[in-house]
């Protein structure tokens, strides 16, 4: 399963939907693999609004992954812009493709490529943990728990 | 006409086969009528480049519960620009069979890969094994997608069976007759009304949909008297609505299909 995933993801039990704690549910012995997938960065950008950026900085620290920047990037810091020359300038917005930069790079590699192909994901606040079998996370609950 | 996934790797022995319902979503959604709701109300003329941060709502998240083969999501997620007019939209899928998730995983992954849908289609999260919405975090939900268990039945499966029912068991390396049975009731079988399994989906909207651009397709057949589940949804009240976008089947037949679109009717901007 996907990081980005995790973002829309909290336990299942119904005592723990409405508490911070149970969001998000804390990756744990987490076998990770790569993906590959095109890059198309507008995507990165509009999918960025959606994310709950504490919440992904967390569980980067919790698999080991790359620090993230404290808050959430601008929009102006996923593209780089384009040179051109002067005299072209006016036509700069609609011609000139913006490069993605490293961070939009980043970003792309760490929610869209990068999964969770065998683990555990564990709820913070009433330490349930989900098993993640072939990158499918099973959320169902013993009916005690219901 | 929308090419419809293929779905010639699933197994129907214990993962819903496509039918008249699912077929009536594909139409559903990609009718003229539901589409120009979905554009206008997703419309991305506010996500061009240059535009400021502040109007940038983000991708939408569409969710189906109850994936079963997965063509309904393929669909969805493949046609992304050609339903919703924007392929930077995520889809995710819930199944309470693990069967199911892993097929449906398969049919949404090939639907994007063929070579019609390279250019139209939307980014497929994940499947998860799970009942309902319960591990779907509240208010995330821009579109679900429902076609529920909905045939009246005496009972509903067992699911202190599920657990074991749920895997392959090491012994045998493949499914048993009575493992397959209850995947299956799972898919149609829907206790009193055939409603049992839609209630519980209704009582959870509210909470997941997004408060203003929330919308839900879900199917009902006549049995599931319909009319009295819209009156129940029209006495929510602000900003909830509720129409019927679809129909199919014979007059009369107790298979009559209808798709509701309950949405909240709040401004978005
Ligand atoms: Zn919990």
């Amino acid at each position: 399963m996907k990081i980005l995933t995790l973002n829309f993801l909290t336990c299942a039990r119904k005592a723990c939907k409405a508490t911070n704690a149970a969001f998000p549910l804390h990756p744990r012995d987490a076998e990770l693999e790569i993906v590959e997938t095109d890059l198309n960065p507008l995507f990165i950008r509009n999918i960025l609004p959606r994310i709950e950026w504490d919440a992904l900085r967390e569980i980067c620290v919790e698999l080991g992954l790359p620090t993230l920047p404290d808050a959430a990037p601008e929009p102006a810091a996923l593209f780089a812009e384009p040179i051109v020359p002067a005299d072209t300038m006016q036509d700069a917005d609609e011609g000139a493709e913006k490069q993605p930069t490293q961070l939009l790079q980043d970003l792309h590699r760490l929610l869209l490529e990068t999964t969770i192909a065998t683990g555990k994901l564990v709820c913070g606040n009433c330490g349930h943990e989900y098993a993640v079998k072939e990158g499918i996370a099973n959320f169902l609950l013993p009916s005690h728990l219901v | 006409m929308l090419p419809t996934p293929s779905t010639s790797h699933v197994s129907f022995n214990n993962v819903y086969e496509p039918a008249e319902d699912s077929f009536l979503l594909l139409d559903t959604l990609s009718s003229s009528t539901e589409s120009n709701f979905l554009r206008t109300r997703f419309s991305n003329s506010h996500t061009g480049q240059n535009e400021s941060t502040e109007h940038n709502l983000g991708a939408p998240l569409i969710l189906e519960v109850g994936t079963g083969s997965g063509v309904v999501l393929a669909f969805a997620t493949a046609n992304a620009i050609a339903i919703f007019g924007r392929s930077d939209l995520l889809t995710l899928g819930t199944d309470i069979n693990s069967f199911a998730c892993q097929a449906s995983t398969k049919t949404v992954q090939t639907a994007i890969t063929e070579p019609l849908a390279h250019l139209g289609h939307g980014k497929f999260l994940d499947i998860v094994n799970a009942d309902l919405t319960t591990p779907i975090r509240s208010g995330s939900v821009d579109v679900l997608i429902f076609n529920p268990p909905y045939v009246p039945t005496s009972e509903l499966p067992d699911l202190t069976l599920h657990d074991t029912f749920n895997t392959i068991s090491l012994e045998t390396s493949s499914t048993t007759f009575e493992q397959d049975s209850h995947l299956l009731a799972l898919s149609y079988a829907g206790g009193v009304d055939g409603m049992e399994i839609t209630n519980r989906l209704l009582e959870q909207l509210r909470g997941i949909l997004h408060p203003e651009r929330g919308v839900a397709y879900i199917l009902l057949c006549a049995q599931n008297k319909p009319n009295e589940v819209k009156e129940r949804i029209k006495n929510w009240g602000q900003p909830w609505a509720v129409e019927t976008v679809g129909y199919s089947g014979k007059k009369g037949g107790w298979e009559r299909l209808q798709i509701l679109r309950i949405w909240s009717a709040c401004s978005i901007r």
